[in-house]
């Protein structure tokens, strides 16, 4: 299939990326520059590694970099590159910008004038700040294009001989990057052997492996090729295609298109794997959202339209919580998980004994009195507080994500949401069977008189069950304070949603409540790569209208006689 | 003799018509032959949301029909109202032609502005004022067909149905939020300029508007009233009130409520119909579940089971809103909220209740 | 809809087979209009009916009795189409099996029921309760535009002046008594005029007065109708039953006339013994 697109589109191909690649260099560079100084103010330069490096030496050549043309220049420079000190990268990546500059008189200082301010620059030897008047003065060692791009890969190259070993990853990075480059290959197989850490070795060898593509015999080639299978870098995929379409042997065509292949099914797993992921995480958002109505809803048979208000309640108490003690966000965030569970519950008990104890059996009139209930609470955060969005901030742990490999990241939020999804679950269902509490919750649910002439309080169970479901609704809210924006409104956009969950799951079923989101969240998140998010969620409703048709009573339904009714 | 059937023991109901006539009457003469220094100078301000609460009770009355007779209750008729919205937004729209700001003579502004070639198959015909009502009335009922045809044929109700109602609801207003569905996305359709020729902001336009809203709700009250007085009508209450002792009766259950869902979705296209040229505007906030909800209360407070109870539900409740948000508008949501409470506890046969229990407590 | 089908001797096949499993059937002379043939009805695991067999004969008035959990509701509701059984076959007359059909199909094909808890259109008058019951066209358009017409409105009449209703028919039906209810409910059944009435609990809830009076027409009914009574009242069941099933735990335990079903050892231990 590759074999047969011929040449001129895959050499123009070839070309066209090299060529983008060298651009997209060329405007990384200056980045690199600026962020270097960022990294290193706190380490003396040369100081840690004086005993690693030949200091005198290193500093002597800096200072020759002035002097002669530019082909000395490029000498000086290859030789600072190969000696593996720390500064010399930040150096070279001056001197191609033109920001490396040397005072005239006497034995010259070599300066580094900052990237983002013509004022500001460091000692380049010594790292310390120089005067502005010193900077104006010193004058800009001269570089040209060929040099240029010579010093380009050069500063790579002194990153890979850099002692600090993300250092080298990234320098490495940058190397894949920017294509093979043969010349460097006796430079990086030295780097090989004595390479310890286990990353940046596989990414030397990678590296090699790409220069071999292009330059080694065949044996060589076949033997990248084996090294490159499987590799999830953009890079290597290029490469390996490349090879595939257009490498003179047979054997390397074939193993390189096997190669390639194997790529893309790896790469369709973990495509795969990440759709799964984002599923379930938007299933145990669902999960939070609904495991409060599982029980006012599905246990009690109250139409709750007010959950959804209980979310923000939690959410907001969120927020107070962090008003109140900030500065310390993941002990915040602790505290409002028991906080949002009473203040919501309170509130869902008050709810219970003011409204929806009048109106057990009239599933629909509670229903709208819930609705009231539900504008009434949202004024009231309007009036207590602001029409407008609260921020709430997110602890560091939350923020970031786990970098599995190129192609398959996971948000850390989304797997702290994840977990705490199930461990919410879990306590919900211990509570149920295994507490006394949920015992009599299940009994009144299955024969209120029953129960009630078994010496049962169904009054006081009743308000204990609903403020449990509210109370989990304001558990909830504190999660989803982390992932959306807190406001009066936000509790409207949970509602259909969680209705939909314990519907499709079966009304009276935490297990049902649990498949449910997980499936719901699921099916939305494979969907939507292929029609976009809002056609997601309006197939994913359409879908559930037409399952609640077929099955009317969810997916596990509750049998029996009393189900009947 | 039918008036005698529509009519008798129906005090509250001709009183209520009584009222309706007479303000048909009235309020044309207050806003056109009335001049403007007198105080009983009606201004089209006026006659615009006197005939914008004409459409929602005609909205209430549809939704009482198979509430308050049938026992269905809807959380989503906003979506038939707001089809029928559309439908007549599109006619506006398209009577807009080369007064729109790009003067293009067929496509409307929006089309332009998103750089379609053509107009979209969904758009033919609705330059026919005809065509526009006759979708605005066929849209709803079909999408009611489809969708109560599968709910009724597997027994969905009660709660069940009310939530996907909402879910369906919901579905229409993501769906006319997209820009690709061709309706103008989130700005909807609006600036309209002509209707049947006439210009939509003249005054005489707004009293016709008026009118021809009014005697839809009349003849909608009778429409209804002559379904709930027919034998149609006590099945439908048996439905409501004992489901399976009907089918065991012999009835089609699932057919009588199909009928009567698909007849209440084509009333609630028609005040859909009728509400967009009075406001000038449609857009997806039509389709969001709140409305929905918000026009059962309206149903609620006046009287459920009681047909001219939403007409006055829906006067009251709409009268109180427009008070309320010009006067303390920090207070509306408030009292919406707590009139929804105390409807459901205390008075759950609504304002038309207080009355009928006095009345029956004589007898 | 005609009935003649139904009227049709029972197939020879089938009754070998009904012979086969439950010997003591073989006194039914004339016709079966009600076969219930090895129905099973489970709910979460509890067996509802298990493997019941039960043929009534065409104009018999035949009681069952039981203790709760028996299983005589569920069976109501498998022979109006109710509860869908797991296994089993429902025929009516000779070849309906009332298993391919819907309640009202089964309704408008001659089986009427009178629900354990009466169930009347409470917002109706005793009048509109009769009238909708009208063995008449039922389609949804007919019924919008439907007239009682003279024939109709004599046999309303005539079915009130049975029930004792034709004072009360302004009356809305939610305002009866129970025992009024109950006999609202047979009235709304004997509109139908079906061809079996099954009756669950009739005497709930009556006067001893109603009671008597609920069993005269009982039993003046059987015969051109047939009528299958569950109930609970023991006394009620003697002064009617000419025959008796006795169902325990979703199958028969025993059937005969009210004598031998009294000298029964296993039905005197797990059912009248609690009883008497």
């Amino acid at each position: 299939m590759i074999r047969s697109d011929t040449s001129p589109l895959r050499q123009w191909l070839r070309r066209t990326l090299s060529l983008l690649t060298g651009v997209l260099l060329l405007l990384a560079l200056p980045t690199v520059a600026a962020d270097a100084p960022g990294e290193s103010p706190d380490q003396a330069p040369g100081a840690p590694y004086a005993d690693t490096t030949d200091g005198p030496s290193v500093d002597t050549l800096i200072r020759e970099l002035p002097a002669g043309n530019f082909n000395d220049r490029r000498r000086v420079a290859a030789a600072l590159a190969a000696a593996g000190d720390p500064r010399v990268a930040d150096i070279l990546a001056a001197l191609a910008d033109g920001r490396l500059l040397a005072t005239g008189d006497g034995p010259p200082r070599i300066l580094i004038r900052d990237a983002d301010d013509r004022e500001a620059g460091t000692d380049a030897i010594s790292g310390e700040a120089v005067a502005a008047d010193v900077l104006a003065e010193a004058r800009r060692i001269p570089v040209h294009n060929p040099l240029r791009n010579a010093l380009r890969s050069l500063v790579a190259v002194a990153g890979v001989a850099d002692a600090r070993p993300e250092r080298r990853i990234r320098s490495l990075s940058r190397l894949i990057r920017d294509g093979g480059n043969p010349d460097l290959v006796p430079f990086l197989e030295e780097r090989l052997d004595t390479e310890d850490d286990q990353r940046a070795s596989d990414l030397l060898k990678t590296l090699l492996a790409l220069a071999h593509l292009d330059t080694g015999d065949e044996a060589a080639r076949i033997e990248a090729v084996a090294t490159l299978r499987g590799s999830l870098l953009p890079e290597a995929r290029r490469a390996l295609a490349a090879t595939a379409a257009e490498d003179p042997d047979e054997r390397v065509r074939e193993a390189a298109m096997e190669a390639v292949e194997h790529a893309e099914s790896r790469i369709r797993f973990f495509r795969f794997s990440e759709n799964l992921f984002f599923g379930l995480s938007a299933g145990s958002v669902l999960l939070l959202a609904a495991i409060g109505l599982a029980i006012t809803f599905g246990v009690m048979g109250v139409i709750n339209m007010a959950h959804g208000e209980l979310i923000m309640i939690g959410a907001y108490t969120t927020w107070f919580i962090q008003t109140l003690i900030p500065g310390t966000l993941s002990t915040g965030i602790l505290l409002a998980i028991p906080a949002a569970f009473v203040v919501a519950g309170l509130v869902g008990i008050a709810m219970e004994r003011g409204v929806i104890q009048f109106l057990y059996g009239r599933p629909l009139e509670t229903l709208l009195a819930t609705f009231g209930i539900s504008l009434i609470l949202q004024q009231a955060v309007r009036t207590l507080f602001s029409p407008l969005n609260r921020p709430v901030a997110s602890p560091e742990w939350l923020s970031g994500s786990l970098n599995i490999n190129p192609v398959l990241s996971l948000t850390w939020s989304r797997i702290y949401i994840f977990v705490f999804a199930i461990m919410v679950f879990v306590a919900l269902i211990l509570v149920m069977k295994k507490t006394s509490l949920g015992l009599k919750v299940r009994a009144v649910a299955q024969n209120r008189p029953m129960a009630r002439a078994l010496g049962v309080r169904t009054g006081w169970v009743d308000a204990l069950t609903f403020g449990l479901g509210a109370g989990l609704a304001g558990v909830a809210g504190v999660a989803l304070s982390q992932l959306t924006n807190v406001g009066p409104n936000m509790g409207q956009a949970y509602i259909i949603d969680s209705f939909m969950v314990v519907v499709f799951g079966g009304v009276g079923n935490l297990w049902g409540t649990f498949v449910g989101a997980m499936g719901l969240g699921v099916m939305t998140k494979f969907i939507e790569p292929h029609v976009g998010a809002v056609l997601a969620k309006i197939i994913v409703l359409i879908f559930i209208i037409l399952f609640i048709q077929k099955r009317p009573r969810g997916l596990f339904p509750k049998k029996g006689r009393a189900a009947e009714n | 003799m039918l008036t005698r059937r529509l009519l008798t023991s129906d005090w509250g109901g001709t009183f209520v018509l009584g009222l309706l006539v007479a303000m048909l009457i009235a309020v044309p003469i207050a806003n056109l032959m009335v001049p403007p220094d007198s105080p009983y100078y009606l201004s089209s301000y006026w006659v615009a949301l006197l005939g914008k609460f004409l459409t929602f009770a005609l909205l209430a009355l549809a939704i009482d029909l198979i509430w308050g007779y049938a026992g269905i209750l809807s959380l989503g008729h906003g979506a038939f109202f707001g089809l029928g919205g559309y439908a007549m937004g599109m006619y506006l729209t398209r009577q807009i032609g080369e007064q729109g700001v790009y003067g293009h003579p067929v496509l409307p502004d929006f089309m332009v502005f998103l750089s379609y070639e053509e107009l979209p198959w969904f758009w033919l015909g609705f330059d026919m004022f005809w065509f526009a009502l006759l979708m605005a009335m066929l849209v709803p009922g079909l999408l009611a067909l489809v969708f109560g045809w599968l709910a009724f044929r597997s027994r969905v109700s009660g709660v069940y149905f009310a939530i996907i109602t909402q879910a369906l609801v919901f579905a229409l207003m993501l769906a006319f939020f997209r820009n690709e569905m061709g309706f103008g996305g989130n700005n909807g359709l609006t600036d309209f300029k002509e209707i049947l020729g006439f210009s939509v902001q003249a005054r005489e336009t707004r009293v016709a508007l008026f009118l021809a809203s009014g005697i839809a709700v009349i003849l909608g009250y009778l429409a209804c009233r002559y379904i709930v007085t027919s034998r149609f009508g006590r099945v439908l209450i048996a439905v409501r009130d004992a489901e399976d002792r009907t089918r065991f009766s012999g009835y089609r259950v699932d057919h009588y409520k199909l009928w009567v869902f698909v007849f209440s979705a084509v009333l609630a296209g028609i005040a859909g119909a009728l509400y967009v040229p009075q406001v000038g505007i449609i857009n997806p906030g039509e389709f969001s579940p709140i409305r929905s909800i918000e026009a059962v209360l309206w149903v609620a407070v006046g009287g459920r089971g009681s047909l001219f109870g939403a007409i006055v539900g829906a006067f009251a409740v709409n009268g109180a809103k427009t008070w309320f948000t010009v006067a303390y508008p920090m207070f509306w949501l408030f009292a919406l909220g707590a009139l929804f409470v105390l409807v459901t506890l205390f008075l759950p046969r609504g304002l038309v209740g207080l009355f009928r229990r006095r009345r029956e407590g004589e007898s | 809809m005609s009935l003649a089908p139904y009227r049709q001797p029972i197939r020879r096949d089938r009754v070998f087979r009904l012979l086969q499993s439950e010997p003591d059937f073989s006194g039914t002379s004339h016709g079966v209009i009600l076969y219930i043939d090895d129905v099973s009805v489970s709910f979460d695991g509890f067996k509802a009916l298990d493997h019941l067999s039960l043929a009534v004969d065409e104009g018999e008035l035949r009681c069952i009795i039981g203790p709760n959990g028996a299983g005589k509701t569920t069976m109501m509701d498998v022979i109006t189409g109710k509860t869908r059984p797991d296994s089993g076959r429902v025929y009516f007359g000779r070849d309906i099996d009332l298993l391919d059909l819907d309640e009202y199909q089964i309704a408008r094909g001659g089986i009427g029921r009178k629900f354990q808890k009466p169930t009347v259109f409470e917002a109706l008058t005793v009048l509109e309760n009769i009238e909708l019951s009208l063995a008449s066209s039922k389609g949804t358009w007919k019924t919008l535009f439907a007239k009682v017409d003279p024939a109709q409105a004599r046999r309303i009449d005539e079915v009130l002046v049975t029930i004792g209703m034709q004072d009360q028919r302004r009356t809305a039906a939610g305002a009866l008594s129970h025992g009024q209810k109950q006999w609202l409910e047979i009235g709304m059944l004997l509109m139908q005029n079906p061809r079996v009435l099954l009756v669950d609990e009739p005497v709930a809830g009556m006067t001893g007065n109603e009671t008597e009076r609920t069993a005269e027409l009982l039993t003046s009914l059987a015969g051109d109708h047939t009528v299958i009574v569950v109930e609970h009242d023991m006394a009620f069941v003697r002064s009617i039953a000419r025959r008796v099933t006795v169902l325990h735990q979703g199958s028969v335990l025993a059937e005969g006339s009210m004598n031998q079903i009294q000298a029964d050892p296993g039905v005197v231990e797990v059912y009248l013994g609690e009883e008497e």
